[in-house]
């Protein structure tokens, strides 16, 4: 057990090392001088382009940039966005925040709802109720999300004007702390909502398949033997260890899902990342790109990393060594 | 044995409606790639009638965006793209994904290790941010948003096949012909790759989708070609007009929808029909 867990936490530096080796690829793919990657095309005061050109040594030989490049990096040195007027790093984590309060909530919805709906399609065989989920998730994995975001958009805030579509809080004065707590709600519906539809999709196919298996297994037929209640090989046999495969794949889409919010961010104008990308896209500001990428690729390693060590806790199998996954 | 396999396969892809409804949808999108923009009455996406943001009606089918250009025809001129798109970002991801999975599987050992530890780095990555801080840094072009897709999708390909050539290459077919003097190249190649492909063409099908729904995605976010017609931009179009136009953003979504869902069914049906014990759990 303790063998798998430090595995995977060795395994998680290079890993890391490597996306660091990635941002410094991306900023060589640009046509002509690497300094536009690392200043951006928003203009800024000379002295600070000639200050990163020595910092990230761009007139010494590749080895040593690549070193200089990680070296800055891991200092927390990620540039200055002056479109932003702020430096990167204290920018994107600043909007990381938000993200993270659109996306939590969604995230456990999402996985409630399709847990939820797994079972019904699994308790349900064949049924009508096991086709409309399949469909359903069926039609969660094709749309994008961005879209699903306009659609409400275009149902609950223009036709009917039920919701508000932009932003987190009201301009004027939704109150401060606990008292904000419904505005906030009110603005979270619509963006929350898609992305919780779209990401229980995910689960909602995996639940229902692995539901499905576990009713199959024999250990089903032996508590039923026992003369246990459905209700109670339901909930006490078969959804444990049925909610192996769903927490897995929660976790290892960690990824999946921030890309999704980011997209539904952009739509709503939410001030997460999503909005700070889509700017940064369209102003040129490719410090803060590298940001982005770099930050919510840690988060995903760190996601997977958590789902691993998740694992050996809940696992019986991989605890005791006899499975290392 | 391969061909019998196969041919079963057929048979049961053949029986099953959905393959049929799925299949054809795909069948009369490439049609409407080919012939749709001569059919149009306008020769050029960039027709301009003086009906700007004008809702649907029977004059201009599905409405007209900002600049009185007709939605459908820019609808039509976007199946192009997003097939186009799709198929080749698809194929290669496919065919690299094929080559470095059978490589891996096939050697093992150390060759092994390190190919799947670099494709397990490319999964753990936000395909969608790399893709689109790679298109920022690099300049928009249809060429480009292939070459970043394919990318990005190739590791769930590679790993596919890798599992699939462990299995094969342990069949005594293998062991026969290694007994015959072929030589490991020759029989990774012309014998293994062969039996273990079948996996890999019904994930294809699904790589089309998703690479459809990422190029979506770049054009969305401003990342592709202005002056090449595609639903994304579309979409991004929409945005700016959601209060005024809901057609700009309703109808190329629902293409997209249509589309991506037509090649997920599809693949899931092949994947059914290749492995008619597993379709309980792709259903």
């Amino acid at each position: 057990m303790v063998r798998f867990a430090a595995s995977r936490l060795v395994w998680a530096v290079p890993i890391i090392l490597v996306v660091l080796i990635a941002s410094f690829v991306l900023t060589h793919v640009v046509p002509g001088d690497p300094i536009t990657a690392l200043v951006g095309e928003y203009p800024a005061p000379p002295e600070y382009v000639e200050k990163v050109r020595r910092s990230f040594g761009l007139d010494d030989s590749l080895a040593m940039q690549l070193w200089l490049h990680l070296a800055n990096l891991l200092r927390g040195d990620l540039g200055f966005s002056f479109a932003n007027r702020q430096p990167v790093l204290a920018l994107v984590l600043d909007r990381a925040g938000k993200t993270l309060l659109l996306m939590v909530p969604a995230l456990i919805a999402s996985s409630l709802l399709g847990i939820g709906l797994g079972m019904l399609a699994a308790s349900r065989r064949g049924g009508t109720a096991d086709a409309a989920v399949s469909a359903l998730s069926l039609v969660g994995y094709s749309v994008p999300v961005f879209w699903l975001g306009q659609v409400l958009i275009i149902l609950f805030a223009v036709t009917v004007h039920w919701l508000p579509a932009q932003g987190m809080l009201s301009v004027r004065g939704g109150g401060s702390g606990l008292s904000a707590l419904p505005d906030f709600f009110l603005h979270w519906l619509l963006p929350g909502s898609a992305t919780t539809l779209f990401y229980a999709a995910v689960v909602a196919r995996v639940a229902r398949a692995s539901l499905r298996e576990a009713l199959n297994q024999d250990f089903v037929i032996t508590a039923q033997a026992k003369g246990l209640s459905d209700r109670e090989v339901l909930w006490k046999h078969v959804l444990p260890n049925a909610l192996m495969p769903v927490i897995s794949v929660i976790g290892y889409n960690f990824g999946n899902a921030i890309t999704g919010t980011i997209m539904v961010e952009a739509v709503f104008g939410w001030p997460g990342i999503g909005g700070l990308f889509l700017g940064s896209i369209a102003s040129r500001d490719y410090p803060v790109l590298q940001g982005i990428f770099l930050l919510t690729s840690v988060i995903v390693i760190l996601a997977n990393l958590a789902t691993d060590l998740l694992y050996v806790v809940i696992d019986p199998r991989v605890r005791h060594g006899y499975i290392g996954r | 044995m391969a061909i019998s396999a196969g041919s079963r396969a057929w048979q049961r892809l053949k029986r099953n409606p959905l393959a049929w409804v799925s299949g054809g949808f795909i069948l009369l999108l490439v049609v409407i790639a080919a012939i749709g923009p001569s059919l149009l009455q306008d020769t050029t996406q960039s027709q301009i009638s003086n009906d700007l943001l004008s809702g649907p009606s029977r004059t201009t089918l599905l409405g007209t965006d900002e600049l009185g250009r007709s939605i459908l025809t820019q609808l039509v001129y976007g199946v192009r793209t997003s097939l186009l798109v799709g198929v080749l970002a698809a194929a290669s991801a496919t065919l690299f994904g094929t080559a470095i999975g059978a490589i891996a599987g096939f050697s093992g050992g150390a060759i092994d290790l390190v190919l799947m530890r670099i494709a397990e780095v490319f999964q753990v990555m936000p395909t969608f941010i790399l893709g689109a801080v790679i298109v920022a840094l690099a300049g928009p072009g249809v060429f480009r948003v292939v070459v970043v897709i394919a990318l990005l999708a190739w590791p769930q390909t590679a790993r596919v096949m890798r599992g699939e050539v462990l299995r094969v290459k342990s069949l005594e077919f293998v062991a026969a012909v290694r007994c015959l003097g072929m030589r490991e190249s020759a029989i990774l190649w012309s014998e293994i790759v062969p039996n273990a492909i079948a996996p890999v063409i019904a994930l294809g099908t699904l790589v089309i989708g998703q690479a459809i729904l990422l190029e979506a995605a770049l054009g969305f976010f401003g990342l592709t070609t202005p002056d090449v017609a595609s639903w994304g931009l579309l979409l991004n179009d929409g945005q700016r007009f959601i209060r005024q136009a809901w057609w700009i953003s309703v109808f190329p979504g629902l293409a997209i929808l249509a589309t991506v869902l037509a090649f997920n069914l599809f693949g899931d049906c092949i994947g059914a029909a290749l492995n008619p014990r597993a379709k309980e759990r792709a259903a």
